[in-house]
C-alpha cells in the first residue's frame, strides 16, 4: 500500500508540475471565459436604442406606436419628413417610417436590422388588427379581455407520485455537457496513461521498478495518479473560471448587473423552476461515478495497449477498438438526447463500455433507480474485468520488446502464468 | 562456505512453447561474486527476473537464505538489468529518492544514504539536474547507486560495465569488490570473459535453458585442463624428445606436452639440467576458452 502511495505521488507530481499542465490550467479558463463574455459583450454593445422617425399625414396608427425597449418612435412634421426622404443623413434618426394608404415603408442610409424590422411589423399588425375589430363594431374592452397569454407548464410525476416541474432545455443542457466532459476526460487522461505506460517501457526503466514493486501496483497507482491530475485541473477549471467571469463581470458589466438585480429575486425563482424537476444531488453524484468508474474502465486498457507497444506510432491498431464504443456513445448524444427513453437509450446506458457518458445524457430526464443501479453495477463489474484483462496483458507486455504483437499473442500472454 | 544465499531446485520456466528455463538448478554460496554466463538467449535474464520474483517459474524450488523465496525478500535483493533506464524528465537526486523508497527505505534514510555514496563518487552536482542532460555513463552510475543504495544481501548485476569507460568501470569494479568484500553476495552476468576471470569466485554456465556448468572458478579450471606446461628459457632451443612433445614455441616459451605416463617432475628435472629456466607452470584453460569449449561441446 504505502509503494502504490508512492507511485502515485510520483505520477502526480511529475504531471502537474510539467508546464504543458501550468498552461492549459491558466489557458483553458481565460477561453471559457472569453467565449461566455465575448458575445455578451458584443450584443450589449450592437444594442442600443434607436430611434424612428414615423410620418404619417392623418396620424392614425402613427400616434399608436408604443415605444419599447431599444426602440423608440417620433412622429415628425412634413417639413422633417421632405428633408429626410429626400436626403437621408441624419445622426438622431436610425430609420424613418412612412406610413400611407396601407403602404408602410422604411428609409435609413443604411440596411436595417431584421430584429428592428421584425418588431416594426408586430407592433404594426397589433395596431391594424385593432383597428379591424373597431371597425367591425368590438368594443376595447372585449378586445382587452379576448386577448390570452398561454405558457404550457410541464410536470413530471415521479415513481412516489409526485409531481415536480420539468425543462427540456435544462435537462438537455446539462445532460450534453456532463456526457461531453466525461467523453473528454476519458479520452484525455486515458491518452496520458498510455503514454506513461510507454514512456516506462522505451527509457527502460520498467524492469528496475518492477523488480521493487508489482506489475499491478505500478499499473494502478499509475492510473490513479493521472485520475487525480485530472481531477485537479477539473477544480483548477470550474475554480477559475467561476473567479474570472465573476471579476470581469463587476469590472465590465456592472450596469447591467445593477439593472438587473431589480429582478434578481424574480430571475432567482425561475432559475429554481428549471432545476425543480431535476435532481441535482443525484446527478452531481452520478456524474462523479460515471466520471471515475468510466474513467478506470478505460485507462486500465490504454495502460494494456502502452504495454503492448515500444512506440507510440504503433497503438492506432490497438487503440481503435477501444476508442469505438466511446465514440460511437459521443456521436449517439444526439439521437438520445431526442428520444431519452428508447430502447437504444437504455442499452446503450447500461452497457458498461458506453453508459458513461450516454447515462449522463439521460439522467436529467429522469431515468427510474432500477436502471441507474444497474447501469452502476455493470459499470463496476466491467471495470473490475477491464482492470483485470489489462493487468495480465500489462505484466507481460512490458517486458517485450521488438516486434509489434498480434492480438493472438495479446490473449496468449492472458494465460500466461504469472 | 556451506550456506547458500540462493538456491534454485528443478526450475523450469516456459513462454508458450519456448523453454526458457528447462529443470535447472544453481546454487549460490553466501559471499560469493557469482558469474552467470552463457550464451546470448540461454536463459540468464529469466532466471535473473526470476531471482527478483519479476516472473515466476511453471515449476521447481526457489530459496533465498534457507527461506523459500517470497515479497518479503524483495529488500533484500538489489537488482541492475541490462536494459536500464532512469525517466528523462526527471531531476536526479528526486528519481534516486523514489527508487530507493521503493525499495522501502525510509525518506530519511535514503536520502542520508544517497547523499553519501553521491558524495563517495562525486558527483553531488548532479542532484539538481535533469536525467536528460547527463551522458550515459553518468546515468550509468546512477543506476548503480540506486541498486546497492539499501544495503541489500544479493546484488545482481548484469552487464554492470557497459557504457562506461575503462577508469569509470574501474571505480565501480572496485566498489562491486568494495562489497562483496563486505559480505554480499553477487551475481555477475556478463558476455565478458576478463571480468570473469578477474572478479567472480564461482560460476554457473547455462546453455540451453540447462546449466552445463557450475562451481568454483578453480575447480572448473582444474576439469578443463590439458596435461601442458609452459617452460620459460634464459636462453637455448627446447627439442622434442621421448619425455615430450612441443606444441608451441613463442621466443623463450615453450608449450610442452609430457609423453605419456612419464612425470612431470621427471622432464623438468632433464630440462633443467641442460637449461636455465626461469619460469614453469601449468596451463590454464582462460575462462573464454572453456566458455567455447562447453558451449560447443553440447
Amino acid at each position: 500500500m504505502n509503494k502504490i502511495w508512492l507511485i502515485i505521488q510520483r505520477e502526480y507530481l511529475v504531471r502537474v508540475r510539467k508546464k504543458t499542465f501550468i498552461i492549459m490550467t491558466i489557458v483553458a479558463p481565460l477561453l471559457m471565459v472569453a467565449l461566455i463574455i465575448a458575445p455578451t459583450m458584443l450584443a450589449l454593445k450592437s444594442q442600443q436604442d434607436r430611434l424612428i422617425a414615423v410620418y404619417e399625414e392623418e396620424n392614425v396608427i402613427a400616434s399608436q406606436l408604443e415605444n419599447r425597449e431599444l426602440l423608440h418612435f417620433k412622429i415628425i412634421s412634413q417639413e422633417e419628413y421632405l428633408a429626410l426622404k429626400s436626403n437621408f443623413n441624419s445622426n438622431l434618426y436610425y430609420a424613418l417610417l412612412d406610413i400611407k394608404d396601407n403602404v408602410y415603408t422604411l428609409y435609413s442610409n443604411q440596411q436595417i436590422a431584421l430584429a428592428t424590422r421584425n418588431n416594426i411589423e408586430v407592433e404594426l399588425e397589433y395596431i391594424l388588427e385593432k383597428e379591424n375589430l373597431k371597425n367591425a363594431g368590438i368594443s376595447v374592452q372585449t378586445i382587452k379581455a379576448a386577448e390570452s397569454n398561454i405558457n404550457v407548464i410541464t410536470k413530471i410525476i415521479s415513481e412516489d407520485g409526485t409531481a415536480t416541474s420539468s425543462n427540456a432545455e435544462v435537462s438537455t443542457g446539462i445532460g450534453f455537457m456532463s456526457g461531453i466532459l466525461i467523453y473528454i476526460f476519458i479520452f484525455m487522461y486515458g491518452t496520458m496513461v498510455m503514454r506513461g505506460v510507454i514512456e516506462e517501457k522505451t527509457n527502460r526503466i520498467i524492469e528496475v521498478i518492477i523488480s521493487s514493486v508489482k506489475p499491478f501496483q505500478l499499473m494502478m497507482g499509475k492510473i490513479i495518479g493521472v485520475a487525480l491530475v485530472g481531477l485537479t485541473q477539473f477544480v483548477l477549471w470550474i475554480g477559475l473560471t467561476l473567479i474570472l467571469s465573476s471579476v470581469i463581470e463587476a469590472l465590465f458589466l456592472n450596469d447591467t448587473i445593477q439593472n438587473m438585480s431589480q429582478d434578481n429575486s424574480l430571475i432567482l425563482g425561475e432559475v429554481n423552476s428549471w432545476f425543480g424537476g431535476i435532481n441535482i444531488i443525484q446527478i452531481l453524484l452520478s456524474f462523479l461515478f460515471y466520471f471515475l468508474i468510466g474513467y478506470l474502465l478505460y485507462s486500465a486498457l490504454f495502460a494494456a495497449v502502452g504495454s503492448a507497444v515500444d512506440a507510440e506510432s504503433d497503438t492506432q491498431q490497438f487503440i481503435l477498438p477501444i476508442t469505438i464504443p466511446l465514440i460511437l456513445s459521443f456521436i449517439l448524444i444526439q439521437p438520445i438526447m431526442e428520444n431519452p427513453d428508447g430502447s437504444l437509450a437504455f442499452w446503450l446506458s447500461v452497457i458498461p463500455f458506453t453508459s458513461p457518458v450516454i447515462m449522463m445524457v439521460r439522467l436529467p430526464f429522469g431515468v427510474p433507480s432500477w436502471e441507474l443501479a444497474l447501469s452502476m453495477l455493470l459499470l463496476i463489474i466491467g471495470f473490475l474485468f477491464t482492470t483485470w484483462l489489462a493487468s495480465k496483458i500489462y505484466r507481460v507486455g512490458i517486458l517485450m520488446y521488438g516486434k509489434k504483437p498480434s492480438y493472438k499473442e495479446i490473449m496468449k500472454w492472458v494465460n500466461y502464468r504469472e | 562456505m556451506n550456506t547458500c544465499i540462493f538456491i534454485a531446485k528443478n526450475v523450469t520456466k516456459q513462454y508458450g512453447n519456448y523453454i526458457a528455463l528447462n529443470n535447472i538448478n544453481i546454487k549460490i554460496p553466501q559471499g560469493s561474486i557469482f558469474g552467470l554466463l552463457g550464451p546470448n538467449g540461454a536463459g540468464k535474464t529469466t532466471l535473473m527476473r526470476i531471482i527478483n520474483q519479476i516472473t515466476a517459474p511453471d515449476s521447481g524450488e526457489l530459496y533465498f537464505n534457507g527461506e523459500i523465496l517470497n515479497r518479503s525478500h524483495i529488500p533484500l535483493i538489489g537488482y541492475l538489468p541490462e536494459e536500464r533506464g532512469l525517466y528523462k524528465k526527471m531531476k536526479v537526486g528526486e528519481q534516486a529518492l523514489y527508487l530507493a523508497q521503493l525499495k522501502g527505505m525510509s525518506y530519511k534514510d535514503a536520502i542520508q544514504k544517497l547523499k553519501f555514496w553521491f558524495e563517495k563518487l562525486n558527483i553531488m552536482d548532479w542532484w539538481h539536474k535533469k536525467v536528460e542532460e547527463l551522458s550515459k555513463g553518468m546515468a550509468q552510475k546512477i543506476q548503480f547507486i540506486v541498486t546497492i543504495i539499501h544495503q541489500p544481501e544479493l546484488l545482481i548485476f548484469d552487464e554492470p560495465f557497459s557504457g562506461f569507460d575503462p577508469i569509470n568501470a574501474a571505480i565501480i569494479r572496485d566498489e562491486i569488490l568494495e562489497l562483496s568484500k563486505q559480505g554480499t553476495s553477487i551475481i555477475f552476468s556478463t558476455h565478458r570473459m576478463e571480468s570473469v576471470e578477474e572478479i567472480c569466485t564461482d560460476i554457473a554456465l547455462i546453455h540451453n535453458a540447462k546449466t552445463i556448468l557450475d562451481g568454483p572458478i578453480s575447480s572448473i579450471k582444474q576439469k578443463f585442463t590439458d596435461q601442458t606446461y609452459e617452460i620459460t628459457l634464459l636462453q637455448g632451443e627446447l627439442v622434442k624428445n621421448n619425455l615430450f612433445e612441443i606444441i608451441n614455441r613463442e621466443e623463450n616459451t615453450f608449450i610442452i606436452e609430457p609423453n605419456n605416463g612419464n612425470s612431470i617432475q621427471v622432464i623438468l628435472e632433464s630440462i633443467n639440467k641442460e637449461f636455465n629456466i626461469i619460469s614453469f607452470k601449468k596451463r590454464l584453460p582462460s575462462m573464454e576458452d572453456i566458455f567455447i569449449k562447453a558451449v560447443n561441446h553440447e
